[in-house]
């Protein structure tokens, strides 16, 4: 079937298919004063034509840069495409980011028009319009609390919308002209990365980077125009662009879009999504409360989600996997299925999911497993914002909880000497927004992107992430050396809150590690271990031994991983006091600052490579109040078992 | 942002030489004081002053022994709480007066019970007209809804909301109401900082958007100062102060039961 959509390649275009080929079909909800108000493919390409109009006349050209600040709100999915309609290139904001940080964008990217969602956004802007000078016009969807601001610069999105009708009069047809001179290799959007050190970039897409990658997706995973979607993540982050976005456009499904940011599980559940995007966090979150709830249930309904999730684990992932199961197990994970699964699955409003995906960070085994083994097929994917998030998918059937699966089609992987993956693929970005330096130093003259991860491929063709390739190192026999992946897996532990693992240029690889006082809290309080304080409770023998026991399952894991198994972690100690981004020893993000706590405890470390159990720690910390103080403590350094390398196990 | 002088109407409401007793107790001693229209007007005072007792008697729930209350031109010596309900005067109350057990929407729907017009069998039946109503009523409150921003917790029941939570239902369920004069008996008590200070934008916001008449009373002089255009001060049942924040501020009298004074 040759139709408009399926060889349109810009996303007016495809929106002006969509309008004729199902324009009375819903194309985008709003739950608003409680109820889903949607609008049609027809009715968005009117009001999209309408804004594009009002945007023209406010004397947006090709090339010019719009600013989109908000929630996901249909109005600012509109404004995107009117702005694309008129070969303008929307940029997306982090509806929470604070003032200061939005300066440097709307200088580089030179903005003139931004179209936010509320007062609270506008307020921002007022607040930077002085270092803004190009900033002329500031269109507010939410009228409430506008009443009093007499600016020159604001007016709301209903006026622009009417001086586009007004405009449109003198200049029929000017829009539907400027959509069909549209080109596929033109601009699409900017996204800025945040970057852990200097400015923000600002990641050029053209429209055939992310109709591409949503064509490979669409494929990939036979997605329909009846799928229901949620759209609920920043507008600013590509997942959130690719998933209900581009895809949206080039799929024509449905999107919703959430009350509000509280409302998001209730809202979920009413829809019913088909195709579900998350990052970790939010998945977490939503497993957080289901365990909340299960202890505040009553004993029988303890015993039997006890009872079918320990089913489900054992054969749930096998069943959505379509690997042989016994007919007793499958008699068994039905009745689970009737009593705990799909009443679970309903009130996570997972139960009609038949693709889901999560990227963004690692996840950790057993949150990634509890989601597939209730039969909710959770995939992972792997990319980034430069390559539109193409770059590896799990496929139905094959998913490996530690992969993120091969390499999706038309993607071209290679790694360098020391694991980093460098890549070609149709999603890769154009640039990065004035700054060619940026450009060639993530993209090398035959067009390979270095994306600075490290990882390899194992024995099934899967791509294994296991750390930043800057951070990767080796022991002094040469073993491979990758102290996030060791932290990572450390960290999927509740007990401990945070881990720094030592190794490159070291005999072998040891481990600091906080305990997370809540949880180790709880489990002291369980076997009455009294205790006073976070240092105290450290320091208690029983808690080292169960630290220990975490420690020596990441070593016994790692003993199968024919790459890792070197690195298993020999040597340990618990830390006496939290890693806090306040003494600096976190960055704000949570990221361990490896070489500051090298530095600071270098007391620590000397005795991890000497025969001593224990060394005396003397750390600065800062009080909430603002006072710093020093705590010594003595720390006991304890080893952990390890285990001889596996035989890599033959994935069925 | 600067916003304009603020613009008031007429006295909507006035008090005027009222004396209230529970047996040999005086509660209130020949307090007078007015309300324009569109203004926030606070009364303050030590506890046991009769700050609540004034509001008492403003909608009705007592009747003063002496003087007399003028609502909108009619002067009565006693309000009656359905009189004053009828004709636009809401309020909330400090220990909250909210079905525990019903949703945030429902406990806001029974706000409207005084508009509700259709007949309890039409009702029943949920046919016609009363289907018509309901679908209006249930828009306003949506709206409201909207405004306090407690979307999430509309199916909730109330008692399983926080505190600082019910105490914003109870300030919708007044509003459900389309009060012209809404009286509000510490809407800030027991609640943290960021708590009062959305408390404060509401009360703001409903005064601005809705043009609803403010009467409150609050114990936090830092609120009631930013918050109100005019100040009440009672002590002991006696008015001792009566002016803008400003007036209050350096008024002697004020100060001295505030701060105490040396005897």
């Amino acid at each position: 079937m040759a139709s408009a959509v399926a060889v349109a390649d810009t996303f007016p275009k495809l929106l002006a298919a969509h309008a004729r080929e199902r324009g009375e079909s819903p194309a985008i909800r709003e739950k608003d004063l409680g109820i889903w108000q949607s609008w049609k493919w027809r009715e968005v390409a009117g009001e999209v034509r309408l804004l594009a109009a009002g945007l023209a006349a406010r004397g947006i050209t090709r090339g010019k840069h719009v600013a989109v600040i908000g929630d996901n709100r249909p109005r600012l999915y509109f404004a995107q495409l009117a702005t694309q309609a008129l070969g303008g290139i929307p940029v997306p904001f982090y509806q929470d980011a604070p003032a200061p940080e939005m300066t440097y964008v709307f200088q580089n990217a030179e903005i003139e028009i931004a179209i936010v969602e509320d007062q609270e956004q506008a307020d921002k802007l007022f607040e930077i319009l002085p270092q803004c000078p190009k900033l002329r016009h500031i269109f507010y969807d939410d009228p409430r609390g506008f009443r009093h601001y007499k600016r020159d610069e604001l007016a709301s999105y209903d006026s622009l919308r009417a001086e586009g009708e007004a405009w449109a009069k003198d200049h029929p047809d000017f829009v539907d002209r400027e959509i069909a001179q549209g080109r596929g290799a033109d601009t699409a959007i900017m996204l800025y990365t945040s970057g852990t050190t200097g400015m923000p970039k600002g990641v050029v897409l053209s429209h055939d980077n992310l109709v591409n990658t949503s064509r490979a997706y669409a494929e990939l995973e036979g997605l329909r125009d009846d799928e229901e979607v949620l759209a609920y993540l920043p507008m600013a982050w590509i997942g959130q662009n690719l998933f209900s976005y581009a895809q949206w456009l080039v799929t024509g499904f449905r999107i919703n879009c959430p009350e509000s940011a509280e409302t998001v599980i209730t809202d979920m559940r009413e829809i019913g999504p088909t195709y579900y995007f998350a990052p970790p966090r939010v998945l977490e979150a939503l497993l957080t409360q289901v365990t909340i709830r299960m202890e505040d249930a009553g004993r029988i309904k303890r015993w039997l989600y006890r009872h079918f999730m320990a089913v489900a684990r054992q054969v749930g992932g096998r069943i959505l996997d379509g690997q042989p199961v016994s007919a007793l197990d499958r008699l068994h994970y039905a009745l689970g299925g009737l009593f705990i699964y799909a009443p679970l699955r309903n009130s996570l409003g997972m139960s009609r999911i038949r693709v889901a995906y999560t990227a963004g960070e690692a996840i950790g085994p057993d949150l990634f497993v509890f989601y597939r083994s209730l039969g909710i097929n959770l995939k992972q994917i792997y990319g980034q914002t430069e390559t539109c998030v193409m770059v590896c998918v799990q496929h139905n059937g094959q998913v490996k909880p530690d992969t993120v699966g091969p390499p999706m089609k038309g993607v071209e992987i290679r790694l360098l000497d020391n694991g980093e993956i460098v890549l070609r693929s149709p999603g890769l970005f154009v640039e990065y927004h004035q700054n060619e330096e940026a450009t060639r130093e993530a993209k090398d003259a035959e067009g390979w992107y270095h994306t600075g991860d490290a990882g390899y491929f194992d024995a099934d063709g899967h791509l294994k992430i296991i750390d930043r390739a800057k951070d990767v190192g080796k022991l002094q026999d040469g073993t491979l050396f990758a102290p996030k992946y060791l932290e990572n897996k450390l960290k999927f532990f509740a007990s401990i809150k945070e881990a720094v693992a030592f190794g490159d240029g070291r005999p072998e690889a040891t481990a600091m590690i906080n305990i997370d006082l809540q949880a180790v809290g709880d489990w002291a309080e369980r076997r009455g271990i009294a205790y006073a304080g976070y240092q105290d409770l450290a320091a208690k023998p029983q808690v080292y031994d169960l630290i220990r026991e975490c420690v020596e399952k990441v070593n016994a894991d790692l003993a199968a991983d024919p790459k890792l198994s070197g690195s298993q972690i020999r040597r340990f100690v618990v830390l006496h006091k939290e890693l806090d981004a306040d003494d600096g020893e976190l960055t704000r993000t949570r990221k361990v600052r490896r070489r500051y706590i090298a530095e600071k405890y270098e007391s620590a470390i000397h005795a991890l490579y000497t025969e001593t159990d224990h060394c005396w720690v003397e750390a600065q910390m800062r009080f909430e109040d603002g006072r710093t103080g020093t705590v010594r403590a003595q720390l006991a350094v304890r080893e952990a078992k390890t285990f001889p390398p596996q035989p890599v196990a033959k994935a069925a | 942002m600067t916003a304009p002088a603020r613009q008031f109407g007429d006295v909507i409401l006035k008090v005027e030489g009222v004396c209230l007793a529970f047996g040999g107790v005086k509660a209130l001693t020949d307090i007078s004081f007015d309300v324009r229209e569109h203004e926030i007007r606070a009364i303050i005072g030590p506890n046991g002053a009769g700050k609540s007792s004034m509001l008492n008697v403003i909608n009705g729930v007592y009747h003063p022994q002496h003087g007399k209350v003028t609502y909108r031109g009619h002067t009565r010596t006693a309000m009656e709480p359905h009189f004053a309900a009828q004709n636009g005067i809401a309020r909330t109350f400090q220990s909250l007066a909210l079905f525990k057990g019903m949703s945030v929407l429902d406990n806001l729907l029974a706000g409207r019970n005084l508009m509700i017009r259709s007949n309890i069998l039409l009702q029943a039946l949920r046919v016609g007209p009363a289907l018509r109503e309901e679908v209006h009523h249930r828009k306003r409150v949506e709206e409201i809804i909207d405004f306090l921003e407690i979307q999430h917790v509309r199916k909730t029941p109330v008692g399983r909301l926080p505190y600082g939570l019910q105490k914003r239902v109870d300030l919708g369920r007044a509003l459900a109401a389309e009060p012209k004069v809404l009286l509000l008996d510490e809407p800030m008590a027991g609640m943290n900082v960021e708590e009062k200070q959305d408390m404060c934008r509401f009360i703001l916001d409903v005064n601005d958007e809705f043009g609803t008449t403010i009467v409150l009373i609050e114990h936090d002089m830092g609120v009631v100062m930013d918050l109100s255009d005019r100040v009440v001060v009672l002590d002991y049942g006696k008015m001792i102060g009566d002016g803008t924040p400003d007036e209050i501020r350096s008024n002697q009298a004020v100060i001295d039961a505030y701060l105490g004074v040396k005897h």
